[in-house]
């Protein structure tokens, strides 16, 4: 596990930057991550994220972007407008859950 | 006396069935299993029809009542709901069967009708599956006269059942078309949702080396929107479009709509159960064995198998009022053509990757992993005498249920499993 260092912050992250310790999250802590891959938070984005990070709560898996879509309505197409190329990856990455497994 | 029904009779159900039956009285535990026909097709032959040079179809087929043995009742009808307060199963022409514990095999099931465009006026012309026993079918005649264009093997989305066939299925075809002198006049794509060419590391990078070397072009992160019946191409949620004369797409996986109608489904009807007991969230006597589940490993035969292990070795233990002591450990292996009479075996489970090494002991087996072998494929066609006559009736397999990891366990996991 290595530590990396997002604006003033050192937090935990695996190989590929996605967050290891679900609580040295917050919403602050977002922002910047979202920016790191240049995308600017907006409320459709969060209405995305939050519910990213609840369903991991009660899941323990991070969501498809099937799941998330049907779980907020919104449209895949539009995840895909939001997180542009890979929005289940993205999502994890913002809302600091492990990256999707892609499921086998 | 308990009353165990099972939903489903293919692989998960019926090793079950039999399983049990081996252990318990007829006065103690009555079995009955539930489908809609009489036909338990041998799924893995899917792939090599479409290739082979004689009409396959007789040897896939076989009774599902006749591969249960005596004592286990058969019921034949549609699953309309479930009614877990009542612990009732309906069925669609009304009649109730009620059950003491519920075990859920009805696995998943290839749905075209859930993209636009694909069961349209392409489908069975240009657009064809493998993954059910009619289109595997259809895909062989249609295969034989493909001679020139753009082949397009293609997954919807995550999880498919058999994840690797696609890619089993694309090296055999790049196989045949050498073998028929056409492979210059047709371009193949494999297009997947993965970022790879399959999910797991090491895997990937091997397999994708293996399209590279056969000059089969990768397209990952592909994530289909809708099919262009018009313009005959794959056109993504993110607007990459890919043209095909040839598209044999694995299309969405779902499991069965009842599980849906009884509120005991995700996003994709799988029932949620827990990793290691499969035991239904939220539910007592409620389990998901084999594809019908969500746990996090592939749907697969081999899964299926050994999931059905682990839960027989659990519901004994508990009808006996023992502790259940087993987990699932997420154990799949996979043997993968290559084509010309190669394939190659993976094994691996939740937290394991798929590795270079041997199988089933890790220094001493005959079977070669990650590596291309001409025993892997004969071990891949031997593979179905052993699932009709071994397998099914549930008879002891000298193969560990959970992923050998040393020597020294796995010579303590095959005792377990012999004895």
């Amino acid at each position: 596990m290595t530590t990396t260092t997002i604006g003033d912050r050192e937090i935990h992250v695996d190989a590929e930057g996605f967050l290891t310790d679900p609580e040295e999250w917050d919403a602050e802590l977002a922002e910047k991550l979202a920016a790191q891959i240049g995308i600017e938070m907006t409320v459709r984005h969060w209405e995305a994220i939050r519910l990213v990070r609840s369903d991991f709560q009660s899941q323990h898996e991070s969501p498809t972007v099937r799941r998330v879509s049907m779980l907020t309505g919104i449209p895949i197409k539009d995840l895909f407008t939001l997180f542009p190329a890979k929005p289940a990856k993205k999502m994890a990455y913002i809302a600091g859950v492990p990256k999707p497994r892609g499921c086998v | 006396m308990t009353r165990l029904l099972i939903l489903g009779g293919g692989t998960a159900g019926t090793v079950i069935a039999n399983k049990l039956r081996r252990k318990h009285s007829r006065e103690d535990l009555r079995i009955t299993v539930v489908d809609r026909d009489d036909a338990h097709r041998y799924q893995p032959g899917y792939l090599l029809l479409p290739f082979g040079r004689r009409d396959g179809t007789r040897a896939l087929t076989r009774s599902r009542h006749r591969a249960l043995a005596p004592g286990i009742e058969m019921v034949s009808g549609e699953i309309d709901r479930v009614l877990p307060a009542e612990n009732v199963v309906l069925l669609g022409d009304g009649r109730r069967l009620t059950y003491d514990h519920l075990v859920i095999a009805t696995g998943t099931t290839p749905r075209p009708d859930q993209t636009p465009g694909m069961d349209g006026p392409l489908w069975k012309k240009k657009i064809f599956d493998f993954y059910s026993f009619d289109g595997a079918v259809d895909l062989r005649r249609a295969w034989r006269d493909f001679h020139r264009g753009r082949l397009v093997v293609h997954i919807v989305d995550t999880p498919i059942k058999c994840p690797v066939a696609p890619m089993e299925f694309t090296f055999l075809a790049d196989a045949d078309l050498r073998r028929r002198g056409a492979r210059s006049r047709v371009d193949i794509t494999y297009v997947t949702p993965l970022s790879g060419a399959f999910t797991k590391p090491v895997a990937s990078e091997h397999l994708g080396s293996m399209l590279d070397a056969r000059g089969i072009h990768l397209e990952p992160d592909f994530l289909v929107e809708h099919i262009d019946d018009e313009t005959s191409e794959l056109v993504s949620y993110d607007d990459r479009r890919i043209p095909f004369d040839m598209l044999v797409t694995v299309p969405l996986n779902m499991g069965a709509d009842f599980i849906a109608r009884s509120g005991l489904g995700d996003e994709l009807n799988y029932v949620p159960v827990d990793q290691g007991t499969l035991r239904a969230t939220g539910y007592d006597n409620i389990y998901a064995v084999g594809d019908a589940g969500n746990i996090p490993t592939s749907k697969a035969g081999s899964v299926a198998h050994f999931a059905a292990e682990v839960f027989t070795e659990n519901f004994s233990a508990m009808l006996r009022g023992q502790p259940e002591k087993a987990r699932f450990d997420g154990h799949a292996n996979c043997f993968i053509e290559s084509g010309s009479g190669k394939a190659l075996l993976i094994d691996f489970n939740y937290t394991e990757e798929p590795l270079p090494g041997r199988y089933p002991l890790s220094r001493i087996g005959p079977m070669r992993l990650l590596g291309e072998s001409r025993i892997n494929h004969w071990g891949k066609l031997a593979f179905r005498w052993i699932y009709w006559h071994v397998l099914l009736p549930g008879r002891p397999i000298p193969l560990p249920a959970r992923k050998p990891t040393s020597e020294s366990k796995t010579h303590s996991q095959l005792k377990d499993v012999t004895k």
